[in-house]
């Protein structure tokens, strides 16, 4: 079994946010703009406690605040100063790679080249009406842009035809980058993009929301099989799943039960799937995709999981629901103070 | 016994890895050529052989759909004539377009299925639980709070035998009547997206059941 090589002081901590719609102290939803403002918040407190990535998510919808992560990560360049600003994710599908490309370099240059693209083709699908494009042609509408997203990575003329829009001939884009922008794809559990990660040699990132992370050790090895045909290099792989850490396991089973939950009992609802119950909810956060607990049972949880899949970075979506801004900072806080240095500590004892 | 799986995305390949542990050989097609698939089956599903959709039809002994429910009339009846055929698909906006394209009004998407598979058998199962739910939850059968599935169909023989996959697979059966019962399976179900023991699965479909007034009653 072939597994990526990592070096626990190593391994890079995250942040992941769609801009969900925190409620104020009193108990009310903060206005979508306030939700912004506390993302920036956030990241600002991320950097300084040095969390290693903030990513945030594309959503087109009233209970996520952020449909333009890329202005969002602007306001954070210039207020941050190690952290890497990504998106999770740019749904390519729906945008135009050029202007990918173009908001992304503009970003990189305002960062000091701390941008990075996280494509995906994304699990909300408002985006497809919102901009005009046909949800039939999902799969098609990937693929093809982001064979064009690929060449102008190259940061030379660009000649291109594909099926989603206009050709372009000898065409150049600005800005140029001071270093090459870095590119993730992050998928969910389509074996097929998997293999097209690798094929294009784009490191992976595994949305792991639920169920035992070890399900996905197969994809890892699907990836690294890939990429060998491929001949590409094996990328370090990023895990990403939900989280939420308090002062003790029972606080943070009780905000998760009321944030998290309803969150995906609301998704789930619209989708047709009955409500998460007592029991999955147990499963999600024993044994499955909830880190959800104090310091220490989060960290446990974490360091297996990493040590699993040979994780390089994680990055813990949190907020998720109405979680109260001041517990997110609290989550924040208990997050890079305690979780990521015991996770180190867990991970190294067992080397 | 040969089990085919059209489909080799999500679903595909993890109903394929239960199948396989249950002791079952997998024949397994994509939407192109065999070749399109061999390299994620190599990795997911070592023993299984990637075909055709019209080879893996043709030489399997039972079928199941694990492919976009859209896709469900480029599937040919005589590929599939005379044998069980598991339908373990979903209508799915997203993926499938508007119901009223795709969708016949009064009929459950199952039944539309054996109207396009006309020779063959078809059963509802193995649809209402996630794919990772599938995967985790498996276990052996007469383990603690094993997970129930489903099954709809008209014809008792073939249920039977769908009965034993599904407890081969790691499931406890759930009869819940004729395949246009399978409308209590759709989305929008309280069972939909639940993994819940075999009580509580037939208590959701008996009070759901009563609620829509679809007959569930089964099939002697
Ligand atoms: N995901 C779940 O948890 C779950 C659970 C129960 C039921 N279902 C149902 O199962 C079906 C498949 O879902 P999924 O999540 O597995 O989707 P998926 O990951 O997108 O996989 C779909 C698979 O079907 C293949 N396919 C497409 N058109 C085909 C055709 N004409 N002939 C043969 N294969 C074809 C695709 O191949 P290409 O990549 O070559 O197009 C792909 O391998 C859906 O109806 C879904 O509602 C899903």
């Amino acid at each position: 079994m072939t597994k990526q090589k990592f070096d626990p002081a190593k391994i890079d901590f995250g942040l992941d946010s769609f801009g969900d719609i925190p409620l104020s102290a009193s108990g009310q939803l903060l206005s979508q703009a306030a939700a912004i403002r506390q993302v920036v918040a956030e990241g600002v407190l991320a950097d300084e406690l040095g969390l290693k990535v903030i990513a945030l998510g594309e959503h087109h919808r009233a209970d996520y605040a952020i449909s333009s992560p890329d202005v969002v990560l602007a306001a954070l360049a210039a207020r941050t100063k190690q952290i890497t600003l990504a998106s999770g994710v740019t749904v390519l599908s729906s945008d135009d790679p050029v202007r990918v490309y173009e908001r992304f370099a503009t970003l990189a240059a305002l960062s000091n080249s701390r941008a990075e693209v996280v494509l995906g083709r994304g699990s909300f699908l408002e985006s497809f009406p919102l901009y005009g494009y046909d949800l039939r042609d999902y799969d098609l509408l990937f693929e093809d842009k982001l064979s064009l997203f690929a060449e102008l990575l190259k940061e030379r003329p660009v000649t291109w035809s594909g099926k989603t829009r206009s050709s372009l001939k000898q065409m150049d884009v600005f800005p140029k980058t001071e270093q090459a922008l870095p590119v993730r794809i992050a998928v969910g559990g389509t074996p097929a993009s998997v293999v097209r990660t690798a094929k294009y040699g784009f490191p992976l990132t595994l949305a792991i929301i639920g169920g035992r992370a070890e399900r996905f050790l197969p994809y890892v090895q699907l990836y690294q099989r890939a990429a060998d045909q491929y001949q590409q290099p094996i990328q370090p792989l990023a895990v990403h799943s939900h989280g939420l850490i308090a002062a003790t396991d029972d606080e943070a089973k009780e905000l998760a039960w009321k944030y998290l939950r309803e969150s995906f009992v609301k998704v789930g609802q619209e989708r047709g799937w009955a409500p998460m119950g007592q029991e999955q909810f147990n499963f999600e956060i024993n044994e499955g995709s909830f880190y959800v607990g104090s310091p220490e049972t989060v960290a446990q949880r974490l360091a297996r999981t990493i040590k699993q899949l040979g994780v390089s970075r994680f990055e813990l979506a949190y907020g998720a629901g109405g979680l109260p801004a001041a517990q997110r900072m609290k989550l924040i806080e208990l997050y890079a103070q305690q979780v990521v240095p015991r996770v180190r500590e867990l991970l190294a004892e067992e080397e | 016994m040969k089990i085919g799986i059209i489909g080799a995305g999500k679903l595909g390949t993890v109903l394929g890895q239960l199948a396989q542990k249950a002791g079952y050989q997998v024949l397994i097609s994509g939407s192109g050529a065999p070749s399109k698939i061999e390299l994620i089956i190599s990795v997911l599903l070592p023993q299984a052989k990637a075909l055709t959709t019209a080879a893996v039809a043709q030489q399997a002994n039972l079928i199941i759909l694990a492919l976009p429910l859209h896709q469900y009339q480029t599937l040919q009846p005589a590929d599939f004539a005379g044998k069980i055929v598991i339908d373990a698909t979903n209508y799915w906006e997203p993926t499938d377009g508007p119901a009223t394209e795709l969708l016949l009004p009064g009929i459950s998407s199952s039944e539309m299925i054996q109207q396009q598979l006309k020779d063959s058998q078809v059963i509802k199962a193995l649809n209402h639980i996630g794919y990772h739910d599938l995967a985790d939850q498996a276990l052996p059968a007469g383990s603690d709070n094993r997970k129930a599935v489903a099954l709809a169909g008209d014809h008792v023989a073939a249920k039977q035998q769908v009965a034993e996959i599904v407890n081969d697979f790691g499931f406890d059966p759930v009869d819940i009547g004729q395949l246009a019962a399978g409308s209590l399976l759709e989305p929008g179900s309280p069972v939909f997206g639940a993994s819940v023991a075999r009580e509580q699965l037939q208590q959701l479909i008996q009070d759901y059941a009563a609620l829509k007034k679809i007959d569930n009653s089964k099939n002697a």
